[in-house]
């Protein structure tokens, strides 16, 4: 810590000197001849300067992760207030007076945006949807009634004594604060909650109401400010209905802005093939144009952008190509965790600025303590009325949502932008604010991972779900829905029912691709985590290909390994022989619908993608992801090679078949077959390696029924005689938890279709780890 | 008049009976009563045919393995096997409670006991030949129903997928198969085991209303 403060203290001299450096400069000028050397700090000075600071910011987050044992304990936003706190105090020292500010329109144009764009486009929208009942409730009915409750309070306590005679401020001024203070922060609950992992429903829960009830916020601080301009004698009851009235508006109105902006959105990235450089520019243009559209007709922005970037996630995601999704995801969480840093390292600056605020004790401590206690009454209270609550939420969850109710950067922005003139209080409102704010976020984001722990809170599995579990999670949505039809409920499941029909039938026609609309029954299954990719030879994967399914399909298990299953029909007709232990060494090999699966596998080439992802991070990247990572790279490189092959491999096809008639054993001599298997060891397997290793899983002679060990992670692929089966085996490395033992299922001779295990002429290996 | 009174309190006593055998309350018994009477006709008993008809149901996948769970004796509570041709409004009122949503009020053994008997409807559902196993064939069929019918993937695709859940259940249930063990079927415990992970009782639920929303509902409606 020492060093990093040494660090930063250096760089803030350069910043100041270089201010006053400045006015030296301007000397040299007077000299007249031919300068050789310049100093044009005046031309460079405002960029140069924000860049300085986002360096800053940056190295000091290199810094702090040099600790293991500190991050794990002290929340990031921490360290950043505290680092703001000494640079502000550096600043002031140096110079006697501040420099620097968290500005609200740089906050509210630039800093926001960023974070709830990527909070919105990253948002898990079956998560959120289901449990938006429990949201709304409170990040509507919660939010007014802590402002209502705070405020009046507020000025009972002014009316009693408790707080001071300075604060000239009465009840539409106690109102307007109530107001601002009592919304949950958006970016405080991502900072501190991210670092926790409570189970996702909470984490939904809470970030859904610190999202949502920006709309309360925007109506009620707007109503107030016109309220005390007016002055409070002169508030009609009209105005109260115009207020409620411009609530819906404001909320059902940025809605709306946003869901246009999807719609928009999606509709272009439809056509952007040959563009497919600026695709990820069209996603960050459109998501900024939703907030700031929403601005300019003082709807709520946060709403709009969220309501775009949900809407928009799933379409776009679709349509644009693997690089543009993974330049927007890198993209967005960059700048999301750049602004983060920026607000948290000038909320600790504004702080220490102490022209700006004017301390009251009583009205600080009254605050404090009604924020917390309307919170955790409002919770208890809603939880209670179990009114809209798909699931129940026990005692436990309720502390935890209570306690995430972090304040944070919007409130201290919305209460600078208070005019001095008319609310006259405003600097004791700045200082209760930051003082509010530091609190929530610190103390509270030190002691919630030590709350939670002693709590036992569920946390969140970050364990994938097995196949078993997926198919009951779909089967769930069909008998849940057909209940409930039948009992005559319209109910949740009914709606999104109808909700899927409609999107099936009409807006995944609208704004997919014709390729991607075509397989997009496909992308509905969630969980078949494979996708069918042809690339043009030479050119980018897109989302889905063209080519239908007929045979295979990469099934990812539970147990975190690939299984390529292929099955084709079998000339006695039932289908399938999952063998994943051993060669089946069937005699009578039928060739040529060996080559021709082959054919068909090779020219659909897996790429498996995320899609459940119910964990958001901005940090951290998942376990698997540089695996996955590698994977794909490696096989995009595949991909490449054997769109070369392809074409001379057709014209040896039809003499190979004849050779293999011929001569069996000799099969695979041919390098062709090498080349062919290629695609589908390299895809199943998640290499560790460096991706030109890619030959070394090649096949065994398929007379012998050998299994030759790599001790890599590879899925090696087995050419057998038999005809048309084809069987894999995984070694013990790609099953990282859970190794599959030798079950054979196969049901291919057997009339009584139960799983049963073969015993073959070969070895089998009952593999354990 | 005075029947028609007659008549109200006897059916209420009857509800409040099932008030405390199936856990509902009575609002919800008698909306649901209301809906029974719609789906019947005013009958006594419903048979498959009324449920069919359902237009709602048309488009569901799995709408065959619903209704039959419905006149499926096993879901009564009662060990009996096989299925009914018609059921009255008690049986109809058993199968529903299935679906209750867990209170704030229910225990810790209460609701493992929610959870075992939303399992067993699950179970029972999937197992078609009443023999208490899940063979694969049976498995396949349903994942096939599930998928293939909707026409998101192709038949084979969905047979491999159930091949490789059974597969999953396999090992997770009997690590130690030796080379030649069958593995017959999935077992009611091994069925309990692999859906371990799954929090039954907050997902398997859906909410009876207590208020009245004949008026409110459109579809199907008879006088």
């Amino acid at each position: 810590r020492g060093t990093e403060q040494v660090t930063c203290r250096r760089c803030v001299c350069v910043c100041v000197c270089v201010c006053e450096g400045e006015e030296a400069g301007e000397q040299h000028h007077r000299g007249g001849g031919y300068r050789v050397v310049q100093w044009e700090w005046s031309y460079v000075q405002t960029p140069y300067i924000i860049a300085i600071w986002l360096l800053v910011a940056s190295v000091a987050k290199i810094l702090f992760h040099f600790s293991q044992r500190f991050t794990t304990v002290v929340p990031e936003s921490c360290m950043l207030i505290l680092l703001g706190l000494v640079l502000g105090g550096i600043v002031l020292i140096a110079n006697k007076k501040q420099l620097y500010q968290l500005e609200p329109a740089l906050f509210f144009l630039f800093l926001l945006p960023t974070i709830v764009g990527d909070a919105g486009y990253f948002m898990p929208a079956r998560l959120f949807f289901d449990n938006l009942g429990a949201i709304l409730l409170y990040a509507v009915v919660g939010t007014l009634w802590n402002a209502f409750c705070t405020g009046f309070c507020l000025y009972t306590a002014k009316l009693l004594g408790v707080i001071d005679e300075r604060v000239h401020a009465d009840l539409m001024d106690f109102l307007l604060f109530g107001a601002l203070i009592s919304a949950v922060d958006p970016v405080a609950v991502l900072a501190v909650f991210e670092e926790v992992h409570i189970n996702d429903m909470l984490f939904i829960i809470v970030f859904g109401e610190s999202l949502l009830n920006d709309a309360v916020t925007v109506v009620l601080y707007k109503v107030y400010i016109s309220f005390v301009d007016v002055g409070a004698e002169n508030v009609q009851t009209a105005d109260y209905f115009k207020g409620v009235a411009s609530f819906l508006i404001v909320s059902i109105g940025g809605t709306l802005v946003g869901l246009v902006f999807a719609v928009v959105l999606g509709f272009i990235t439809r056509f952007t093939k040959k563009v497919r450089i600026i695709e990820p520019l069209f996603v960050f243009l459109l998501v900024y144009l939703a907030y700031l559209t929403a601005e300019l007709f003082s709807l709520s922005a946060i709403l709009s952008m969220t309501f775009c970037g949900i809407g928009a996630n799933k379409y776009v995601e679709a349509n644009i190509s693997q690089k543009s999704r993974t330049t927007v995801k890198y993209t967005m969480k960059t700048l999301a965790s750049i602004a983060e840093t920026i607000i948290f390292i000038f909320l600790g600056i504004s702080a220490v600025d102490k022209s700006k605020w004017a301390w009251d004790t009583g009205l600080v401590s009254c605050t404090l303590v009604f924020i917390f206690v309307f919170r955790a009454v409002g919770e208890h209270f809603l939880t209670q009325s179990d009114l809209l609550f798909p699931e129940t939420v026990e005692v436990i969850d309720q502390v935890v949502m209570s306690y995430g109710g972090l304040r944070g950067a919007v409130a201290f922005a919305l209460v600078v932008l208070l005019d001095a003139e008319k609310v006259k209080a405003k600097d004791y409102f700045v200082a209760t604010t930051i003082v509010v704010v530091f609190f929530t976020v610190m103390f509270q984001g030190l002691t919630i991972k030590p709350l939670v722990k002693w709590l036992k809170v569920p946390r969140s599995t970050s364990r994938k779900p097995t196949i078993n579990e997926e198919i009951h999670e779909r089967a769930f949505d069909h008998i849940l829905t057909a209940v409930e039809d039948i009992a005559g409920l319209q109910g949740y499941h009914h709606w999104r029912d109808k909700w899927e029909q409609f999107d099936k039938n009409y807006l995944s026609k609208l704004l997919l691709r014709k390729s991607v609309y075509r397989k997009r029954i496909i992308c509905s299954i969630p969980w078949i985590w494979a996708e069918v990719s042809a690339c043009p030879p030479g050119g980018e994967p897109s989302g889905l290909s063209d080519h239908c399914v007929p045979c295979s399909a990469t099934i990812r298990t539970g147990f975190m390994s690939h299984i390529r299953i292929s099955l084709s029909e079998r000339e006695n007709g039932s289908g399938v022989c999952l063998d994943l232990q051993v060669i089946d060494n069937i005699p009578g090999a039928k060739v040529e619908e060996d080559t021709e699966t082959h054919h068909v596998l090779a020219e659909n080439l897996y790429k498996p993608r995320r899609r459940y992802q119910s964990h958001y991070s901005r940090h951290f990247m998942p376990v698997g992801e540089k695996e996955r990572q590698d994977r794909e790279v490696f096989q995009r490189n595949m991909k490449s090679r054997m769109e070369t092959f392809k074409s001379t491999r057709h014209k040896r096809h039809k003499k190979e078949r004849s050779l293999k008639k011929v001569n069996p054993t000799h099969r695979h001599q041919a390098p062709s077959d090498t080349i062919k298997h290629h695609p589908k060891l390299s895809i199943s397997v998640r290499h560790r390696q460096k991706t030109t290793d890619t030959f070394r899983h090649l096949q065994i002679p398929s007379d012998t029924v050998r299994q030759r060990q790599i001790p890599s992670d590879t899925v090696r692929y087995h050419q057998t005689p038999s005809d048309t089966v084809r069987h894999l085996r995984i070694t013990s490395d790609t099953v990282r938890h859970h190794v599959i033992p030798s079950v054979n299922i196969r049901d291919c001779r057997t009339p009584s279709h139960t799983i049963r295990h073969h015993q073959t002429q070969s070895v089998r290996h009952c593999q354990k780890q | 008049t005075a029947t028609m009174g007659a008549s109200q309190t006897r059916s209420e006593h009857k509800h409040q009976d099932l008030v405390d055998r199936t856990g509902f309350s009575l609002e919800q018994i008698k909306n649901l009563h209301k809906r029974f009477q719609q789906l019947s006709g005013n009958e006594e008993t419903i048979s498959k045919e009324h449920l069919d008809s359902i237009p709602a149901l048309a488009n569901n996948p799995i709408k065959k393995q619903i209704i039959e769970a419905f006149f499926d004796k096993r879901n009564q509570h009662q060990n009996e096997v096989g299925s009914f041709q018609e059921i009255s409004f008690e049986q109809f009122l058993m199968v529903m409670s299935h679906f209750r949503p867990p209170t704030l009020k229910t225990t810790e053994e209460e609701r493992e006991a929610l959870r075992k008997e939303k399992l067993r409807f699950l179970f029972n559902m999937h197992d078609t030949d009443n023999d208490g196993t899940i063979t694969l064939e049976e498995y396949r069929k349903v994942v096939e129903e599930l998928l293939s019918k909707s026409g998101a993937i192709g038949l084979e695709a969905a047979k491999a997928i159930a091949d490789a859940a059974m597969l999953e259940v396999a090992s997770t249930n009997v690590p130690h198969m030796a080379p030649d063990d069958f593995y017959e079927g999935i077992t009611f415990e091994h069925f309990e085991q692999i859906l371990k992970g799954l929090e039954m009782e907050s997902r398997m639920h859906i909410r009876f209303l207590d208020v009245d929303t004949s008026t409110m509902r459109c579809g199907k409606s008879t006088s």
